[in-house]
């Protein structure tokens, strides 16, 4: 099989869709014959032109609302917001109009409309260029949030998210751009709200998502040669959630780490812990530990920043720690 | 002021005919508000009533319009159903949005009312993005956002028309400038609030400034702009000024003093076409009171209506968070 980019799977999937349907368009800074501020258009600019692969202007909420507004009125759209850092700019577009319309106005009108965002550190890019905030739209009812780890996940989840009917926001990481995987030269999709299994294993339940699914991997193979058997799950999906996968996996292992890069205090983490906590309290044979960024702002030099930023020893310290 | 003499009758009496449905509805709706008929908040278009009337009648069914916080109005002038509105306001399941959302988010995609906002300045972005529509799908519809002085002053004003200009959409930016940003003046938190359409010159589009509460006038000057829209130009920035009679929500602290709210209720869009249409002796006032028995007597039996209508069952709550 192939292997593509990270990036090379998004703009396939995205040129797929769009050579589907003349409504369909991306809208963003940089995205035009620039190629994108993370190289995702690349040549869409060339195959589609101006006025579907529209450069905007430095204008965060009138690119998202310009989305909304074109999604209710016969088109459907991709708006990247290149940093998740930039999110906060049109939080009020996201949250407070494309999860609310199709609700408040009773299904009168939906919002097919993809917001494209990088997320995530470990590239010194400095504390406004490096957040991970996909817990603050798991929290949103009429979102749907999806954070896929590898070429092949996100090439499928990314058509499915285009044709989903809801505003999705579709979180990639900056250091997974470049990072090549198997990608089949058919079409394909993968729907929402199903976790995937990257490795199986029967010790320990260590779930993850985005960038930290590699490290969780790298881990695991690790301590594979101590003997010690790791399953990482990857969630792909925070709304809607894979909570049969993660419940399933818990009820083999009996132990659980969740790593994710962003902070531990109110991350995913949290809701997944409470959720095993609840319906499969009585298979736990230790606490859960949740493994995520020591509370400060993203520094910019590699020796502050990979110590705020979870890194593999403490994904294993954890690991070790509920095998105990 | 342009004379009644240069307009088709019809014209004159159907932008008339808006305006008191308006009028009669705001003022019905004041009335059942007080005696404690609905629940949560209202904010009324009284005095604002040639500006949608006089927008709306440009406009096409499929044409699209974004409402404010202080919506009736525009859904009422681009033909919205009176009963399904008064059963909106009222939390029933025969409401424009089955009774779930109110005053505040009075919307029919059907007639291209894209929903009242409660968000100042939040249905700008979205005209841009209807308008984005139209030129892609290269149709000659035209999207109109109706917002207020105080959100000439949101970051999303200023993203919306530069965004609109820059890119030619058939978008045509209207400002309901009544002077009052809820409580406070708006003279004192902008240096150019008497033109604000003088804005407009910053981001290099057509702006007017005129008085909002003279229906022919806003008839003329949104025509121009409508035609200039679908013909391709690109956007408009119309000021409109009028007087707010109310408060900004019914039952709040008003904060002008007693004599200016009654200066500034004698600035009338109702009285001022009924007055210029007798004058010229298009109307007599019998005529003038045929309309308004007709007109309330429809506002009455869409308050029956909607006092008659099933309230939504609890667990209807839970529908329509996806779609």
């Amino acid at each position: 099989m192939r292997k593509i980019m990270y990036r090379e799977a998004l703009r396939e999937a995205m040129t797929e869709e769009m050579k589907k349907d003349d409504n369909l368009f991306m809208i963003g800074y940089d995205v035009g014959k620039y190629g994108g501020e993370h190289g995702i258009s690349g040549n869409m600019f060339d195959l589609f032109g101006d006025a579907r692969v529209k450069n905007a202007p430095i204008s965060e909420q009138a690119i998202v609302g310009c989305a909304i507004g074109a999604s209710i009125t016969g088109c459907r759209s991709i708006a990247e917001i290149p940093f998740g850092d930039f999110l906060p700019m049109c939080m009020d577009m996201i949250v407070n109009q494309a999860a609310k319309f199709h609700y408040t106005f009773s299904g009168q009108m939906n919002v097919p409309m993809v917001i494209l965002t990088a997320m995530g550190g470990y590239i010194r890019a400095a504390e406004q260029h490096s957040q991970c905030l996909e817990a603050w739209f798991m929290h949103v009812p009429g979102l749907k949030t999806v954070i896929p780890s590898t070429p092949y996940d996100a090439k499928g989840m990314m058509k499915t998210a285009i044709n989903d009917p809801n505003p999705v926001m579709f979180i990639e990481h900056k250091k997974l751009l470049p990072m090549k995987g198997n990608v089949p030269e058919e079409e394909y999709t993968i729907p929402f709200g199903v976790a995937d299994i990257k490795k199986e294993g029967n010790d320990v339940t260590l779930i993850t998502i985005s960038y930290v699914v590699h490290l969780a991997l790298k881990v695991a193979e690790e301590l594979e040669k101590e003997g010690i058997s790791v399953e990482v799950v990857d969630l792909r999906s925070l709304y809607p959630l894979d909570k049969e996968t993660v419940l399933n996996s818990v009820k083999k292992t009996g132990r659980v780490v969740i790593a994710h890069e962003a902070y531990v205090t109110g991350g995913v983490g949290a809701e997944i812990a409470a959720i095993i906590a609840d319906e499969a309290f009585g298979y736990l044979d230790s606490p859960i530990k949740r493994v995520g960024a020591k509370w400060a702002p993203i520094p910019f030099p590699s020796v502050l920043e990979d110590y705020v930023l979870p890194g593999t020893d403490d994904i294993k310290k954890a690991v070790n720690e509920v095998l105990e | 002021m342009h004379s009644l003499k240069e307009f088709d009758k019809n014209i004159v009496l159907g932008l008339y005919e808006t305006i008191l449905k308006i009028r009669l509805f705001e003022e019905t709706q004041s009335r059942v508000f007080k005696a404690g008929e609905q629940e949560g908040f209202t904010h009324l278009y009284l005095g604002a009533e040639a500006v949608a009337a006089g927008v709306c009648s440009n406009l096409n069914k499929d044409d699209f319009i974004t409402s404010t916080h202080r919506g009736h109005g525009h859904m009422i002038a681009k033909g919205g159903d009176l009963k399904k509105m008064m059963a909106e306001l009222y939390g029933r399941s025969t409401g424009t949005c089955q009774g779930r959302s109110g005053s505040l988010h009075i919307a029919d995609r059907s007639i291209g009312v894209l929903g009242a906002n409660g968000i100042v300045g939040d249905g700008n972005p979205i005209a841009v993005g209807a308008g984005y529509s139209i030129k892609l799908r290269k149709t000659k519809q035209v999207a109109v956002s109706f917002f207020g002085d105080g959100a000439t002053n949101q970051g999303t004003f200023h993203e919306s028309v530069n965004m609109a200009a820059s890119f030619d959409l058939p978008v045509i930016f209207v400002i309901e400038n009544n002077q009052l940003s809820c409580g406070v003046p708006t003279g004192t938190v902008c240096k150019v609030l008497e033109n604000l359409g003088d804005r407009a010159a910053a981001y290099g589009i057509p702006g007017e400034n005129i008085d909002g509460t003279d229906v022919l006038e806003v008839y003329t000057v949104t025509k121009k702009a409508v035609e200039r829209a679908r013909s391709g130009e690109g956007p408009t920035l119309i000021n409109c000024k009028i007087t707010r009679h109310h408060g900004h929500f019914e039952g709040d602290i008003d904060i002008r003093t007693k004599e200016e709210v009654e200066k500034d209720l004698k600035i009338d869009p109702v009285d001022k076409i009924e007055t210029r249409m007798l004058e010229v002796n298009m109307i007599t006032k019998d005529g003038i009171k045929s309309y308004r028995e007709k007109t309330q007597k429809m506002i009455d039996e869409a308050v029956d209506f909607a006092r008659e209508s099933p309230v939504p069952k609890p667990e209807e709550a839970m529908k329509y968070v996806y779609a």
